[in-house]
Formats: structure tokens, C-alpha cells, sequence
């Protein structure tokens, strides 16, 4: 016995609106591809190129609870926010972030990120030195790759110290989509 | 018993979804299982982060259909007597103990069943049950209290 799409979304929706889930994931289109996008009640969770739910869910329910549910309500306000910023519209996100359970150095390092502005870049090294490290641009690459936010926390800013792109989640032609469509390259 | 993890919701749902509603239309017919079916679930949820382990999730959730299709039979004659017919759709959680259990009234044979037969706390027999875990463990001590009188010679 199948459960019809309308009786699934319903109660879907009657879980978000009675406040029962702890994050809501869908996979959104975008004109770099389709994405992952999870939402908890403490803001957005997470951002991936990797859409395959199985990935993502354990790791969403160790941080936030295990209520976790897809809902394209939940990630509603996300998806337009990034339909904005890809559509030219947006140059910053108003979004929340859930940036819990991350250690200090990686939490301070995605703060400097995310003041790094529309349409610019910098590198790893000056990333470093503005959390007060450095020497530890290594380790500054390493907060990027793993950066669960992307686009929103924007790594693609973030180039080697001679201007090349050196590396990105979602592929270096995405990195490259971004920097144009911001004008920065 | 070996601690059993937890799946996220997501998981659980698409597991148990299409048995859960297959057992309510069996019940109630289609029209008022769909109400049901979205009861079971939200009434899963709600309890679900208080959960202790991820072991007999079915026989659980089932549980939670079964009371639930009681209350809307309950609510669609509130004057009329119910009959006991409890346990003959929700086979995983009373099946197993169905011979030491017959006779009880359905609220505490599910809790007797879910305590003793799957180890579940009274935590999610209350969540199973509808009722608060204190309740949950009044029910399962009555139906013991029932059990042993009945079978003292």
C-alpha cells in the first residue's frame, strides 16, 4: 500500500507547523546543479553538492536531534535566498546559521569567512591572519573543505596565495560560476 | 540489550509508512486512515527524541496505530460500547505474548507487551499508548496484577 504524495505532504507539513522537527532537508535545483539544503530550528544546517540524503541524515540527527525530516516548507525561505543570490538579486544572506557542534578555531574561522565580501576574494593565508594564526593556512584549507555552509559561508573566496582557484566541493568550474556571477573574476 | 541506535525520522517514516496505513485502511477504511495515519506519525515524532533505543521501531509504531485507530473508533460512537478487538491487526507487538495476554483490556495488554515483550521504557509506551509515562506504568502494573490473579489457582 502506497502513501499518496498529497497524504505524505501533509503530514509533512502538520509536523513542521506543529514544531515537532528538529531539522527539514530537501533538494533544491540551482543553476550549478542541484543541492542538498537542511534547515534546523537554530538556522540554516547545511549545504551540500552531495544531494543524496543518506550522506547527511545521521550526522543532521547527531547535531540536532533525530526529528529529521524532508520538508520543502522548512527550507523554504533558504531556497529563495539562494534563487535570489544565483539570480543576481542578492548579495548577502539573511539566513541563521546552525553552526553547532563545530570546534572554536573552525567556528572563528567561518566567522572571518563569512565577512569576506560579495564579489571579492582572499586567500588562505590572510584568512589565517585574521583569526590571529598565520602559519596555519593549512588548516584554514582544511576548515573550507569540510565547510557544511557553502555558498552562503562563501569558500569560494577564498583562492591560493598566487590566484589560483586550488579547490572547491562542488568542483572547481563551480568555484569559477560563482566568482562570475559575483564579477570577481 | 545491546543499545540500538537511533535512525534519524526521515528513515523510520519511509520504513514503517506504507505497513502503518495499510493497517489503519484495514481498520477504520480509507477515508478516516488517512487522519490516522497522520496521527500515528505526529504522535511518533513527538515522542521520538525522548526515544532510549532505535530496537522494535515497528512493533512500536504499530502500537501507536492501533491506539490510535481505537480512539477514532472511540470518538465515532461515544456511546456505545467498544468491543474488544484490539489485537488483531497490530500482530508484531502482541502476537508474541498473545497467549499469556488474551483477556486484558487493550491498553494494558500493549503496555504488559511492550514492556516485558520488547523491553521498550515506559517513556515509549506512553508515547505508544497516548498517555503520560506514569500512566504507562500504571497500565502495565495493573495488567501484571490482572495476570497473576488470573493465573493463581
Amino acid at each position: 500500500m502506497t502513501v499518496s504524495s498529497d497524504l505524505d505532504r501533509k503530514f509533512r507539513d502538520a509536523a513542521l507547523a506543529l514544531g515537532l522537527v528538529d531539522v527539514g532537508f530537501d533538494v533544491v535545483d540551482s543553476p550549478i546543479g542541484p543541492l542538498f539544503v537542511a534547515v534546523s530550528g537554530r538556522g540554516l544546517a547545511a549545504i551540500s553538492f552531495d544531494t543524496d540524503p543518506d550522506d547527511h541524515l545521521e550526522r543532521l540527527a547527531r547535531i540536532a536531534g533525530p526529528g529529521v525530516l524532508r520538508s520543502s516548507k522548512a527550507v523554504d525561505r533558504a531556497h529563495r535566498e539562494l534563487d535570489e543570490y544565483f539570480a543576481g538579486r542578492r548579495r548577502a544572506f539573511d539566513l541563521p546559521l546552525d553552526l553547532r557542534a563545530l570546534p572554536p578555531f573552525t567556528t572563528s574561522v567561518l566567522k572571518e569567512l563569512a565577512r569576506v565580501p560579495y564579489g571579492e576574494t582572499t586567500t588562505y593565508g590572510a584568512l589565517a591572519a585574521r583569526v590571529g594564526r598565520p602559519r596555519a593556512a593549512r588548516a584554514v584549507g582544511t576548515v573550507m573543505h569540510r565547510n557544511r555552509i557553502p555558498i552562503v559561508l562563501p569558500c569560494h573566496r577564498v583562492v591560493g596565495a598566487d590566484g589560483d582557484l586550488t579547490g572547491y566541493a562542488g568542483g572547481l568550474d563551480c568555484k569559477m560560476r560563482l566568482l562570475e556571477l559575483e564579477g570577481a573574476r | 540489550m545491546q543499545a540500538v541506535t537511533i535512525p534519524p525520522f526521515e528513515l523510520f517514516y519511509e520504513e514503517h509508512r506504507a505497513e502503518v496505513l495499510r493497517v489503519l485502511r484495514r481498520r477504520l477504511g480509507s477515508d478516516r486512515a488517512e487522519d490516522a495515519f497522520q496521527e500515528t506519525f505526529l504522535r511518533a515524532l513527538r515522542a521520538y527524541r525522548r526515544l532510549e533505543h532505535g530496537a522494535h521501531l515497528r512493533a512500536w509504531v504499530l502500537t501507536i496505530a492501533q491506539n490510535v485507530a481505537l480512539d477514532t473508533l472511540r470518538r465515532a460512537r461515544p456511546w456505545g460500547e467498544l468491543e474488544d478487538s484490539g489485537a488483531e491487526d497490530a500482530e508484531p507487538a502482541y502476537a508474541a505474548l498473545a497467549h499469556l495476554t488474551d483477556g486484558l483490556p487493550p491498553k494494558e495488554r500493549a503496555a504488559v507487551v511492550l514492556r516485558y515483550g520488547y523491553d521498550l521504557s515506559y517513556d515509549q509506551i506512553a508515547a505508544a499508548l497516548g498517555s503520560s509515562p506514569n500512566a504507562a506504568r500504571q497500565a502495565t502494573s495493573t495488567g501484571v496484577r490482572r495476570l497473576r490473579r488470573r493465573n493463581t489457582p
